[in-house]
């Protein structure tokens, strides 16, 4: 607990240097100039988004083994973080496109995936929104989020398949082939900042699950001795 | 007692549940049809187009129409409280998952028999010379629906506004399937009609890898 104000210094001052690096530092890309910086936003964002959705599958196969709590209240918590990471990343991205490429969305393998990916731990979510019973919610949430999981691959495979038989025209390429090596540094900083901030929220989080849980039990132990007090015959202390 | 013996017998349950009433069925058919006559209001389209749109059009129906038809495959046994009898049954989870989806797949391919004929008909997409290839495609894509969908009815029939939930869940999983089926279909409508290996691969395995993780899940799917 000791450690949260000096890790929100921390992950803060990187953030603000990665926005101040991404801006100033990097050099100017020659097509696209300034228009190119939310690339040092964009793909840290994926990066996040990623591995907080691996990390939420891990914990719901864990959860599906173990049955331990923790490993539920770490899926569902990856699992937000996640979403709110792809979703600055599928809002980033339409920006960038717009004055790039002339449309503010394609429906290209990676795209694709992507939108049906956010679409699935969005209907996680809900999912576990909609079922009143902690321990059934966590059972069957941790089912559909490992074949959300499994789903991602077929989506993938199957956009590529699908648009190389039908080329569409063609928006990816170029890039990270020949990556100037200030450009790399400053993106390899931002991957790592956004992914230290990734990771805050989540131990944050996860921390609040575990407090809901702890407040859940409470009140159910303070139903009960009210329960127990009403019952109890007069006379008797604690039945007032 | 055997899985595949085990599995026999929730199937002619479930069979023999809906022979009985036969509303399942008959719903889930209005349903699809309903979905191909509006496609011609929306679109009215030319033998050509019908040609390229038809197949997803038919998929699109398809799979709307499992993700209504698949709701009360658990539903229905939570309702009539039936499902603790099931459990306790000595069978094992995987036999009762298969079971159903072996059910739900006999329920949907049989709307689909009706449908596809008469999806012909109404656009004047021929369909003779490609019938046993297009059966292979139908059956495989309905499989890979019916598989996953038989999971998420499991998963939704314990959530609330369940019936919104069950396409909620599917559907967005459902989207590698919907692209490979479409495509398979397809081209055995273009001229000259083709049977796209790689696509038929794609379906193959995706009804797999499905089936496997069904295997693995099931027990935590309907444990109580």
């Amino acid at each position: 607990m000791k450690l949260r104000i000096p890790a929100t210094i921390v992950v803060a001052g990187m953030m603000m240097f990665a926005g101040y690096a991404a801006l100033f530092i990097a050099p100017d890309e020659v097509t696209m100039h300034a228009i190119q910086r939310i690339f040092y936003f964009h793909v840290p964002s994926w990066s996040a988004s990623f591995t907080a959705f691996f990390i939420s599958f891990v914990a719901s196969v864990a959860y599906l083994s173990s049955k331990r709590d923790q490993w539920d209240w770490l899926a569902v918590s990856a699992a937000e973080v996640g979403v709110i990471a792809c979703t600055i990343g599928l809002v980033t991205g339409p920006l960038w496109a717009k004055p790039v490429w002339g449309v503010w969305w394609t429906w290209d393998a990676r795209l694709t995936t992507t939108f049906i990916l956010w679409l699935l731990y969005i209907s996680y979510l809900l999912l576990r929104g909609l079922i009143e019973e902690p321990g059934r919610r966590a059972r069957l949430a941790a089912v559909f989020g490992v074949f959300a999981f499994l789903d991602v691959p077929l989506v993938y495979v199957s956009n590529r398949l699908w648009r190389t038989q039908h080329p569409a025209p063609v928006m990816f390429g170029g890039q990270g082939s020949g990556l100037d090596p200030t450009m790399g540094k400053v993106l390899g900083f931002c991957i790592g900042s956004v992914m230290c901030l990734m990771v805050f929220i989540l131990v944050d989080r996860y921390r609040l699950e575990s407090l809901r849980h702890e407040l859940d039990e409470l009140r159910q132990e303070a139903e009960t001795r009210s329960i127990d007090a009403q019952n109890a015959p007069s006379g008797v202390p604690g039945a007032s | 007692m055997s899985t595949a013996r085990a599995a026999s017998i929730v199937l002619a349950k479930e069979l023999r549940l809906e022979l009985r009433t036969r509303e399942l069925l008959s719903a889930t058919l209005v349903f699809a049809l309903i979905v191909i006559v509006m496609f011609s209001y929306a679109f009215d389209p030319t033998p050509a187009e019908s040609r390229r749109y038809g197949p997803g059009l038919l998929w699109i129906a398809f799979l709307f129409a499992g993700s209504l038809m698949l709701h009360p495959s658990f539903a229905r046994e939570h309702a009539g409280e039936t499902m603790d009898a099931l459990r306790l049954a000595p069978i094992s989870s995987f036999a009762i998952l298969l079971g159903k989806m072996a059910a739900n797949f006999i329920f949907l391919a049989a709307a689909e028999v009706i449908l596809v004929p008469v999806f012909s008909v109404l656009y004047d997409v021929p369909l003779a010379g490609i019938l046993g290839r297009l059966i292979l495609v139908l059956a495989l894509g309905t499989l890979g629906l019916i598989i996953a969908g038989t999971v998420f009815a499991a998963i939704s029939a314990h959530s609330r506004m369940r019936e919104l939930m069950l396409p909620l869940l599917l559907l967005p999983v459902l989207a590698p399937l919907l692209v490979a089926a479409v495509q398979a279909t397809r081209a055995l409508l273009a001229d000259p009609p083709s049977l796209d290996q790689a696509w038929v691969v794609f379906l193959a395995a995706f009804d797999v890898i499905f089936i496997t993780a069904s295997w693995l899940v099931c027990d935590f799917l309907l444990e109580e």
